[in-house]
């Protein structure tokens, strides 16, 4: 693996990818990926589309299935057993780029529905947490509407209140601000680097560099299914050694 | 604003409408194409499209002389066979008051014995439809293929076959009375459609609310219960009121097999009285008399589903 900052050299592994090769039907969507993720560690994937940044991630709480290597996530390695999936499925939350909120439920109700049925709190202590974290993402106030009524970026938040809801070690996001229009990333970006300062575990698949430059301290560069590139954001940013990495940089930055 | 108790609530109304892909025309859109400019009064009176043949008052028209036609060629065609109308006598087949006591007559009866055919095939038909629906979707390959299986035969024999089948083959095998072999022949034959249906309403849900409901780490069933079935049902609703309706009316084929709905309970009577115009009239319209109302409150249902704000 790449070199990383000290003080996170010696923290527990908590996603470990070996070996992972993934198909869909004859399209070989990822090819040998290795990676390892340390409790506390904040990784970036970045690539062009199709590259199969979601799929890696989606691996991870198996919404997607591999068909070969190991992929271990907090002591659990995923596989065929339905209770290690569902113990890292607790484990580990998830926001989508589309926030797939239930838009049956209010926000609270999004927020409680984990929480009481996984979880098993009553309905006043999943109130209470929803309320907090609520709070957190700055939304309190939208508790009782329906997702319907909120705009993408408040939806966005409360998808990410319903995750932290259920108290995760590791947070997935996938391009997490592609669907909010320009004036709304910044309030969900602001919420990441907030989670991201308390210590969360992330993996964020995003396109937003800036971002990525400043909370990130591990990026991944995918490229056609593998994992082309990894490294400290300062030298990725400024001295990429890969071609395609290059390339793409110069792309994306230039906008 | 109450709108945690409104049905159902406004805003999943409008998301349920965005996903059915319904948007109501731009304004710039109509500005664009230019909507004619016809003024309200002239619109009332005379239509969408501004001709006398299309207002209102000609429709009225239209439909009247075509109603009196029909009738003016019922009566006198039943003048020239020399059909002695009846209509006195039919009002004791439904129902009599003998000493202030009112008592049912056969016609009443047989329709009550309608409804509990109905009702009772709905339910199971629901179960059917619910069972195989998720056979359909399931990962085992001999749970499609018997759901597969059962679909297609039911869908391409006739009815009256099946009805056959059951009252003569089924029947003795597991020793079902008539009403019964009734009963589960039709939930059997409209449990294809309510599979049908289920399962476009099952699929109509966005596939990102089942994985945002695994990332929770909900369970299979939870995931169900909780997030698909919730968003899923309200699509459903106007359709298996539909099924509900044609439930009814192939209901009448249980006359076949000589249970006493309506439909037989007409039959009986007619073979005594020979009155056919004025029972068959008089049977039609009670069935009208259940169906419409139903229909009407399936489009009721689907417009707010649809609209609902
Ligand atoms: N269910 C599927 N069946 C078949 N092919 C799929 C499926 N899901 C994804 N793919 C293909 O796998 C490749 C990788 O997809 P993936 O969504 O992981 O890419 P990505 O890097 O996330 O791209 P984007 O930036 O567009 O989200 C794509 O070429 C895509 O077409
Ligand atoms: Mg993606």
């Amino acid at each position: 693996m790449s070199p990383r900052k000290g003080s996170q050299g010696r923290a527990k592994v908590v996603v470990e990818f070996e070996g992972v090769n993934k198909w869909f039907g004859d399209f070989h969507v990822l090819k040998d990926i290795n990676l390892r993720v340390r409790e506390r560690d904040r990784v970036v994937i970045c690539g062009p589309s199709g590259s199969g940044k979601s799929t890696l991630i989606r691996c991870i709480n198996r919404l997607e299935e591999h068909q070969e290597g190991r992929i271990v996530v907090d002591g659990h390695e995923i596989g065929n057993d339905p209770k290690s999936v569902a113990a890292v499925r607790r484990e580990v939350g998830m926001v989508f780029q589309q926030f797939n909120l239930f838009p049956h439920l209010t926000v609270l109700e999004n927020c409680m529905l984990g929480p009481t049925k996984v979880r098993g709190l009553s309905k006043a202590e999943a109130r209470d947490r929803a309320m907090q974290y609520l709070a957190r993402v700055r939304i309190p106030e939208q508790a009782d509407k329906y997702p319907g009524q909120l705009s993408g970026g408040q939806q966005q938040r409360v998808a990410i209140a319903r995750s932290l809801c259920m108290q995760p070690r590791i947070m997935l996001f996938d391009e997490p601000t592609s669907a909010l229009d320009p004036e709304m990333i910044k309030e969900v970006l602001d919420v990441m680097a907030d989670l991201a300062q308390s210590g969360m575990t992330m993996l964020v698949v995003t396109h937003e560099m800036g971002f990525a430059r400043t909370v990130a301290d591990e990026m991944v560069f995918m490229d056609e299914g593998s994992i082309v590139e990894s490294a400290p954001p300062e030298r990725f940013f400024t001295n990429p050694e890969n071609d395609r990495s290059k390339l793409f940089l110069s792309q994306i930055l230039s906008h | 604003m109450n709108l945690r108790y409104s049905w159902p609530p406004s805003a999943w109304g409008k998301a349920l409408r965005e996903r059915a892909g319904a948007t109501a025309p731009q304004a710039s859109e109509i500005a664009r194409t230019g909507a004619p400019r016809v003024s309200v009064r002239t619109a009332a009176t005379l239509g969408r499209s501004g001709r006398w043949w299309n207002a209102p008052w000609f429709d009225t028209i239209q439909f009247l002389v075509l109603c009196g036609a029909l009738l003016g060629l019922i009566v006198s065609g039943a003048m020239s066979m020399g059909y002695s109308w009846q209509w006195y006598r039919v009002p004791q087949f439904v129902f009599r008051v003998v000493d202030g006591e009112l008592i049912w007559g056969p016609l009443a009866a047989g329709l009550a014995v309608t409804l509990e055919i109905t009702a009772c095939s709905v339910v199971l038909a629901l179960a059917i439809g619910l069972v195989t629906a998720f056979l359909r979707l399931s990962d085992s390959l001999a749970g499609r293929a018997v759901s597969r299986v059962y679909l297609e035969a039911v869908r391409n024999t006739p009815l009256l076959i099946q009805m056959y089948l059951f009252y003569f083959v089924l029947g003795p095998i597991i020793g079902l009375d008539r009403f019964w072999v009734g009963v589960s022949c039709l939930a059997v034959f409209e449990g294809a459609f309510a599979c049908e249906v289920i399962r476009a309403g099952i699929l109509s849900v966005p596939r990102g609310q089942g994985e945002a409901g695994d990332s929770i780490g909900l369970g299979r069933a939870q995931v169900y219960r909780h997030v698909i079935l919730p968003q899923a049902v309200p699509l459903m609703l106007p359709p298996l009121t539909g099924l509900m309706v044609s439930l009814i009316k192939n209901s009448a084929i249980v006359s076949v097999i000589a249970v006493l709905d309506l439909t037989t309970a007409g039959r009986d009577i007619v073979a005594e009285t020979f009155m056919s115009f004025e029972i068959w009239m008089t049977v039609a319209a009670i069935y009208l008399g259940i169906t419409v109302p139903l229909s009407v409150f399936m489009s009721y249902v689907e417009r707010r589903v649809r609209t609902c704000d």
